[in-house]
Order: C-alpha cells, then sequence, then structure tokens
C-alpha cells in the first residue's frame, strides 16, 4: 500500500492505494464518487474521463499512485457553486445531449477540457474532440449540438441529420 | 491485475537502480495498463517515470529538435517547431490519450502501427537512451523489436528537422491507430519514406520511393513505382493487397501536402 494525497474538486484527499489500483477505482470505491463510470475498462469509450492537472485522462488508464500532488476534478466538481448545471450540463439539458446517461460524465469532462483549450471550436473540432467518448444511445448530433450551445454558439442552423 | 507495487524516482539515475529483477517501466500507461489487466505481464514492480523532470520536455538548437522521453503527446502537439510531427502527435489516439501517452514509450513500445515510429524513421532520429544513442535505422527492428536492452530506458529523442515533411495516417477506425501510416521527410541530402500499420516486419522505409522522390519531388514521379504486398500484414481490416496499394496512395497524399 502506498499512501497518496491529492486535490478533489478542490479538497484534498488522502488515501491508501495497493500499486494497481486505477484512479477510476480510487474514485469510486475509496471515495463513493460513482459520477465518474466504467464503460468498458479497456481505454474504448471515455465515460470514466476526469481532469487531472487540467487535463482529460481515462481515469481507467491510470494509476491512483500517479495522481500523487495533482489536481483532480470530476464530474461532482461541474455543477455552479449553488447547486445549479454549469453551462455546459444545462446545455446537455436543453439540447436533449444525454439518452441513459451513462456516458454523459465523461462527454461532459471531454467537452470541457475542449472549451477551455478552445472556446469556439468548430463543429468538425467537436467530433474530433469526442473521438474518445462513445454513446450508445444518441447518435452524438445533440451532444455535439449542445457543446456548441455551451461555447455561446448559435445552434439553430444545426440540424438533427 | 497481478499485484505490484509502484515508484516513482525523481531522476533517471535512481529510475535505472529501481529496474531491477521483473519490474517494469510505466510511462504514461496507455499501452502497458490495458497489457496488465489483460494478464500479459506480471512485472512485481513498476518503475514510473513521470516523476522525471529531466525527461520531460522539447528543446530546440538550431534545426535538431530534442524531445524528452516522458513528453506527452499534447505537449508535442502543441509545440509546433516540426510542424508536420506536432501534426501527428495531435492526431494520436484521442484527447485523454494523449494527455498520458508518451513519445518513449511510444518508440520503445514499437506497436507495428503506432504513429511516432514512422516519424522516428523517416527522419533520421536518434534515440536518445541512458547509456548510448542508437540512430532510428538500427533502432527499429521488426514489430515490437527494437534494439533496446533490459532495463535501457529511452530518455530522449532527436529530430533534425527537415526542409519539408507530411505524415498521412488512414485510420483503423475501431483501434484509431494506423491501418498505412506513410511519413515523407526531405532534407538537403535526399527524401526518405516511412511506413507503418502496413508490415509483419514493422515501420519501415521505402527505398524505391525514396529515390524517386530524391530525383523529382513531386506525386509524378511516385507513378511509375508499385508496392507488393509480400509479408504485408493481413487482418480483418485489410488485406496486404489493400495496404500495398495504401501505402502507394498514402505517400502521394504525404507529397502534396508537404510540397
Ligand atoms: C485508445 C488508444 C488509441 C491509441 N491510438 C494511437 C495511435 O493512433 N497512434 C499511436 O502511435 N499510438 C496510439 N496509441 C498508443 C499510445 O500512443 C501510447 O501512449 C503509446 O504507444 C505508449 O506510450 P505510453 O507512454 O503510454 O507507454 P506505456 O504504456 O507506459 O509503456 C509501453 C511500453 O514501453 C515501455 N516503456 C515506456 N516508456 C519507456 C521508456 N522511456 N524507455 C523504455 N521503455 C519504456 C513500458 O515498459 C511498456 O512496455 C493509442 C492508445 C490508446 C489507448
Ligand atoms: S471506462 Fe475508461 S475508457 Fe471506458
Ligand atoms: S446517453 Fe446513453 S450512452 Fe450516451
Amino acid at each position: 500500500m502506498t499512501k497518496v494525497t491529492m486535490t478533489i474538486n478542490g479538497k484534498s484527499v488522502a488515501g491508501d492505494v495497493g500499486g494497481n489500483t486505477l484512479l477510476s477505482s480510487f474514485l469510486r470505491d475509496d471515495l463513493r464518487l460513482t459520477g465518474t463510470h466504467i464503460g468498458c475498462d479497456t481505454s474504448q469509450c471515455g465515460a470514466c474521463v476526469v481532469h487531472v492537472n487540467g487535463r482529460p485522462v481515462k481515469s481507467c488508464t491510470m494509476f491512483a499512485a500517479e495522481a500523487e500532488g495533482a489536481e483532480v476534478s470530476t464530474i461532482e466538481g461541474q455543477a455552479n457553486a449553488d447547486g445549479s448545471l454549469n453551462v455546459i450540463q444545462q446545455a446537455f439539458q436543453d439540447h436533449h445531449g444525454l439518452q441513459c446517461g451513462f456516458c454523459t460524465p465523461g462527454m461532459v469532462m471531454t467537452a470541457a477540457a475542449l472549451l477551455k483549450e478552445n472556446p469556439k471550436p468548430t463543429v468538425t473540432e467537436v467530433r474530433e474532440h469526442l473521438e474518445g467518448n462513445i454513446c450508445r444511445c444518441t447518435g452524438y448530433h445533440n451532444i455535439v449540438k449542445a457543446i456548441m450551445a455551451a461555447s455561446g454558439q448559435d445552434v439553430s442552423a444545426i440540424a438533427a441529420e | 491485475m497481478y499485484a505490484f507495487d509502484i515508484e516513482r524516482p525523481a531522476t533517471i539515475g535512481e529510475a535505472v537502480s529501481a529496474l531491477t529483477g521483473e519490474a517494469m517501466v510505466l510511462s504514461g500507461g496507455q499501452t502497458l495498463i490495458p497489457t496488465l489487466k489483460s494478464r500479459l505481464a506480471d512485472p512485481g514492480k513498476l518503475v514510473s517515470l513521470s516523476g522525471i523532470g529531466e525527461m520531460k520536455g522539447i528543446g530546440l538548437s538550431g534545426r535538431d529538435l530534442q524531445i524528452g522521453g516522458g513528453t506527452v503527446h499534447a505537449d508535442v502537439a502543441a509545440d509546433g517547431s516540426y510542424k508536420a510531427l506536432s501534426e501527428l502527435a495531435s492526431n494520436i489516439g484521442d484527447p485523454a490519450v494523449r494527455s498520458r501517452g508518451t513519445i518513449g514509450g511510444s518508440i520503445a513500445n514499437n506497436d507495428p502501427a503506432a504513429c511516432y515510429p514512422a516519424a522516428a524513421l523517416a527522419s533520421g532520429a536518434i534515440i536518445v537512451t541512458n547509456t548510448r544513442e542508437i540512430a532510428a535505422d538500427d533502432y527499429f527492428q521488426g514489430m515490437f523489436e527494437t534494439a533496446l536492452n533490459e532495463g535501457e530506458i529511452v530518455t530522449a529523442v532527436k529530430f533534425p528537422i527537415p526542409d519539408a515533411a507530411n505524415y498521412q495516417k488512414f485510420v483503423q477506425p475501431a483501434s484509431r491507430f494506423a491501418l498505412v501510416g506513410v511519413f515523407v521527410a526531405k532534407y538537403a541530402d535526399g527524401v526518405r519514406v516511412a511506413v507503418t500499420g502496413a508490415s509483419n516486419e514493422g515501420v519501415h522505409r521505402w527505398t524505391a520511393a525514396e529515390e524517386a522522390l530524391t530525383a523529382n519531388f513531386s506525386v509524378s514521379a511516385l507513378e511509375g513505382l508499385s508496392v507488393s504486398a509480400d509479408n504485408l500484414i493481413s487482418d480483418l481490416h485489410g488485406s496486404p493487397e489493400y495496404r500495398a496499394h495504401l501505402i502507394k496512395v498514402m505517400t502521394g497524399r504525404a507529397v502534396t501536402a508537404a510540397s
């Protein structure tokens, strides 16, 4: 067991982890932050995306011990301070960017990483950025639309194809 | 996964001394963690490179770009001093893979469909390890095979920046690796062409195209050439003949994009 300390959604957290403990299991099993989902556990689906030091990371493909000293943010830290949905989350709701919601935590975290780096992306850039996020329900169009709307761009011309 | 410990040394020296017995190097983990999950390795101990500051970062001196082995794909993508290389890095996998995966891990692993080996071979790069410098031509030795010895660490890769270059990747959409990828680099003393994704021998040079393009750097120089399907990869994504065809098409596109 190794002792790890990291900041998660602004709060300092410590725990004992085995060498093979994944960041996803540290979050979900030890800290009960179950908003981060495990869809595949094989680096394909992106449901488990969190931010580590500001960058999107598949938490099923990083060891908890590697996050020593890191700033981690998860879906639980995304809402506004008063508990209302943030701009991206609200846009997913407004534009029906989710159906079952399983992929949504990873989609929102990946979108947040994109908009931080590129505040006004094109539709193509949004689609490219979602390369590692799989959704089995929506067919993606409304997810793309929600992210475009969250970036403050007019989405009236983006039809559901 | 089998049980193992993780050590996080702060220097290359400490990492080398920690690599004893069955211990394995962990870099970005984007290849190694899936391998460990499938129980294809039982290392007992992982020696992580992620805390080694001297292995991260990108330095330009004259026309030589040196990239630390622990530098993640996202940082190479953002750099831009060797445009074709940054473009290649920006198309590896997806954003989350690029946040963690490193150039040293990719070069050490030498997956037959990986992107960086094509860039290193086409650029005549130097692979720098904790003990020596190895020319790319001697370094890549077949599928997943390299000149690295047990416990040797890729600490940096040095790229001479070409006059013109481009990488064309025909994406295998399920894995996001290259079904066929071709890197073309034009230097004052000649053109180099490296092919990934296609061969049972791993990354390799296409010397006939190099000669033709050195004489005349244009797509028309490729017209008379054909690629043999012998020893090319056959899988459900493509036959050897299909890959042979793609090598020529991708080379042509790379030449067009570079010139
Ligand atoms: C979904 C997905 C898509 C991907 N798509 C692509 C793609 O399109 N193109 C592409 O090229 N790659 C792709 N990859 C692979 C990715 O680029 C990996 O990051 C890379 O191949 C391995 O680098 P790593 O830092 O993650 O190494 P690790 O997984 O940590 O290590 C890989 C191997 O190399 C050894 N090793 C690592 N670093 C060193 C070193 N410095 N010296 C000596 N040995 C070392 C390890 O012991 C291990 O055996 C993809 C991966 C995933 C999960
Ligand atoms: S659960 Fe991590 S990528 Fe699918
Ligand atoms: S909403 Fe069901 S998987 Fe995306």
